[in-house]
């Protein structure tokens, strides 16, 4: 088994096999994580560039500290700082940055597809860490990493999500890593926040459903996977932050819906006491830190996988992957 | 003098499906007769071959986007043109969304003196409906009539307010004008970069319903039943939007529609963050794809029009939703007619024929056949010559195609504006 993709993009297009592996290859770093000394020598030498043209904290240091717990050094974009602010468009911006020669680029964007719009312009493995509302593969991993040590298997979980799933990069990345295994899904929040089509995102035969009430979502979640409510948009013509508490709201009470021994998930950062009660968030059900510490290691299995040369027989570009240009003559 | 020799003539307007010789002398047709009667002199007259051909009326674009005057690095009048010529269309019916606003007659004025002496095929203008196509005024029609436009749209965008199209409509149709909308509701599609379902939300792209257009067009084909104004609905991608002037004809209202040959090809579904595929109306669900269809087969809609719309590669080559809406269209309409209509069996060749020509020229209230005195515009194609697009070839300034590298069944082989050939393959 090796990992068939030069970049990873998105999870969308793995199988269950690839997903599992690479969960697998991220078991060693998580024992690293652990170790007092924790630099490793794997990637010295290498460069891993991460372009960050949107505003990020956790998931950056997650990336840079992953490059340098292998040995990597790294080079820093950030949007504020960067030529982006100049007018520089991204591919320039990219473009020079390639320049460079770093072996690896990751990039956060704000515009769904802004990874894979760069993959198809340069010859170095693309990480993508976030873009837009599309996906956020690292975080889907590093979820899936955490429900699989916590739960033994992540074969046939209900998973409950509550928030505002049309905007959420991470709710996708789940739903299309976690569908695989057969998990079901039960989206709830605000109808505007879960669009029907949601339910038609997953693989064929993925069991997706939308609910409305969050004491419906919860009845039988193994996993109970918490979106950050982006208080902007609260000022769009939606909803105000006091019925967002009130209808969906994880609560200690609420949380009693679920399994005995579900667990809750949350990509951070938190908005304590408007998505989830700090009496959650801290309790023992509550995965929040070791999903941070998993951040760590399923981000070195990617760039050791993507840049030691381990994947490169047999990689394929992710542009020659994708179906270009479909015709549709024959519907 | 012009012998069109030997083609299979295909003329909505006279209901003619036969080979004949057609002359041109000047920039008129002179005489249309069954192969070898027409007598001439062979010294004189340049002789066209078209055996195997089809010869069809000078095809009309309804709706295209030139760029000049303001944005002549994405086209200009020449370049445009020429790629119209490519494409068999020999006039071009060029929006006023320039920079300026083609708002006034002197930016009319200017578009058609460029013309004169740059361009290949016709340039019909369109003038805007209201100043600087802004919502607020009505903008100067009757000087631009006077001064050369067909119709009047604020293309890019809606006429802002039901009461301003209201006005627009009562004065077009004192006028005798069409009134063109781009039909939009803008507050459901603003942020959108395409239409809004099940790939728009996998792919994390903003989306605007069907809704979007289709409200807008009911609220149009009421008031041009208010006013009695012609209205014509540009681009229409919905199948809800098809319905409502559907209901129109059937009350008898002067409503006409068109569709372009990339909403009749391509679905929502081919979208993959790839800015060739990112136009205004967005590529729609495979169900409106069959609906649009099924109109241009009944005769609903009443031409197929490009919306040509080039953007230079540095403003297209960016993120998708950052990249300006719109593709090219001159050179790949006809070929995708054929192969999505025609080949597919959907609709006949005469009916194609009338979507190019005499279906455009009933919007504008033009004559448009192949008779001694009519104008010597042509369009000559083959039905069946196979041929690759090489959007690198296109004389068009600009490379925003999806259909780059297609492979077609039929093509425009040549155009004749006014009794010269300005285009052959």
């Amino acid at each position: 088994m090796t990992y068939r993709f030069r970049d990873l993009l998105a999870l969308e297009p793995l199988n269950a096999d690839e997903l599992t592996f690479l969960l697998d290859q991220s078991k060693p770093f998580q024992e690293i994580q652990r170790h007092p000394l924790k630099k490793l020598a794997t990637l010295r030498g290498k460069t891993v560039a991460l372009a960050f043209f949107e505003n990020s904290t956790r998931t950056r240091i997650s990336f840079g500290t992953a490059a340098s717990r292998l040995g990597a050094d790294t080079m820093n974009l950030q949007a504020e700082a960067s030529s982006v602010k100049k007018g520089e468009s991204l591919l320039d911006t990219v473009h020079t940055l390639n320049a460079m020669k770093p072996d690896c680029l990751v990039i956060r964007h704000s515009a769904s597809g802004a990874a894979d719009f760069v993959a198809r312009h340069l010859d170095i493995p693309v990480i993508n860490a976030g873009d837009g509302t599309h996906e956020h593969p690292s975080q889907g991993l590093l979820d899936a990493l955490t429900m699989r040590d916590r739960k033994g298997s992540l074969e046939n979980l209900n998973i409950t999500i509550l928030g505002d799933i049309s905007h959420s990069r991470v709710a996708r990345s789940n739903i299309h890593l976690l569908a695989k295994f057969g998990c079901r899904f039960t989206l709830c929040g605000p109808a505007m926040w879960v669009p029907r089509e949601l339910e038609s995102i997953g693989p064929p035969g993925a069991s997706i459903r939308r609910v409305f009430r969050i004491e419906e979502a919860l009845e039988d979640a193994d996993v109970v996977l918490v979106l950050r409510v982006q208080t902007e948009r609260l000022h769009e013509p939606a909803l105000s932050a006091g019925d967002y508490i009130l209808l969906y709201q994880l609560s200690a009470e609420r949380l009693r819906l679920a399994k005995p021994d579900a667990i809750v998930l949350h990509p951070g950062p938190m908005n304590r006491g408007i998505e989830i009660t700090p009496e959650v968030a801290d309790g023992a059900q509550s995965c929040v830190l070791e999903q941070v510490t998993n951040g760590i290691a399923v981000r070195m299995a990617l760039l050791f996988l993507l840049t030691s040369g381990v994947a490169e027989e047999g990689a394929v570009a992710a542009a020659e992957n994708q179906p270009k240009e479909s015709t549709h003559a024959s519907h | 003098m012009l012998l069109i020799r030997n083609g299979r003539v295909i003329d909505p307007a006279t209901q003619t499906d036969a080979l004949r010789d057609v002359l041109l002398d000047g920039n008129k047709i002179v005489e249309v007769a069954a192969p070898g009667q027409i007598q001439l002199d062979a010294h004189t007259c340049e002789i066209f071959e078209a055996t195997g051909l089809i010869v069809a009326p000078g095809f009309i674009d309804l709706h295209a986007h030139l760029r000049e005057p303001g944005q002549e690095s994405s086209e200009t009048i020449e370049t445009g043109t020429k790629s119209a010529a490519r494409g068999g269309f020999t006039a071009v019916c060029c929006m006023p969304n320039t920079r300026p606003v083609n708002d006034n007659a002197s930016v009319t004025r200017f578009i058609l003196d460029r013309a004169k002496t740059s361009a290949s095929v016709r340039v019909w203008p369109i003038g805007a409906a209201s100043v600087g196509s802004k919502g607020e005024a009505i903008a100067e029609i009757a000087a631009m009539r006077e001064a050369g436009i067909v119709a009047v749209s604020d293309d890019g965008k809606p006429i802002a307010t039901a009461k301003l199209t209201r006005q627009v409509m009562d004065y077009c149709r004192s006028l005798d004008l069409p009134v063109i909308e781009h039909s939009e509701d803008v507050s459901l599609a603003a942020g959108a970069v395409m239409r809004e379902g099940v790939t728009s939300t996998r792919l994390g792209l903003p989306g605007m319903p069907a809704a979007a257009e289709s409200v807008c067009v009911a609220r149009d084909v009421q008031l041009a039943e208010l006013t009695g104004a012609r209205l014509h609905v540009a681009h229409m991608s919905a199948k809800a939007s098809l319905e409502q002037v559907r209901w129109a004809k059937s009350r008898g209202l002067r409503v006409t529609c068109e569709v372009t040959p990339h909403h009749f090809t391509l679905i929502d579904e081919d979208v993959q963050y790839d800015s060739r595929y990112k136009m205004n109306p967005p590529l729609a669900a495979r169900e409106d794809r069959k609906a649009l269809i099924e109109g241009l087969a009944d005769g609903t809609v009443d031409a197929i029009a490009t919306d040509h719309a080039p953007h230079e590669p540095a403003l297209k080559d960016v993120e998708f939703d950052r990249a300006p809406f719109g593709i090219l269209g001159f050179e790949t309409a006809l070929a995708l007619a054929l192969e999505q209509l025609v080949h597919s069996g959907r609709i006949s060749l005469m009916r194609l024929v009338d979507l190019f020509t005499t279906g455009p020229a009933c919007v504008l209230q033009v004559a448009r056949k192949i008779w001694p005195g009519e104008p010597g515009d042509l369009t000559i194609f083959s039905f069946d010559h196979p041929w690759t697009y090489d959007v690198k070839q296109s004389p068009s300034k600009s490379r925003n195609s999806p259909f780059d590298a297609r492979t077609f069944k039929g093509g425009p082989m040549a155009t004749i504006v006014a009794g010269k050939i300005v285009f052959q393959r």
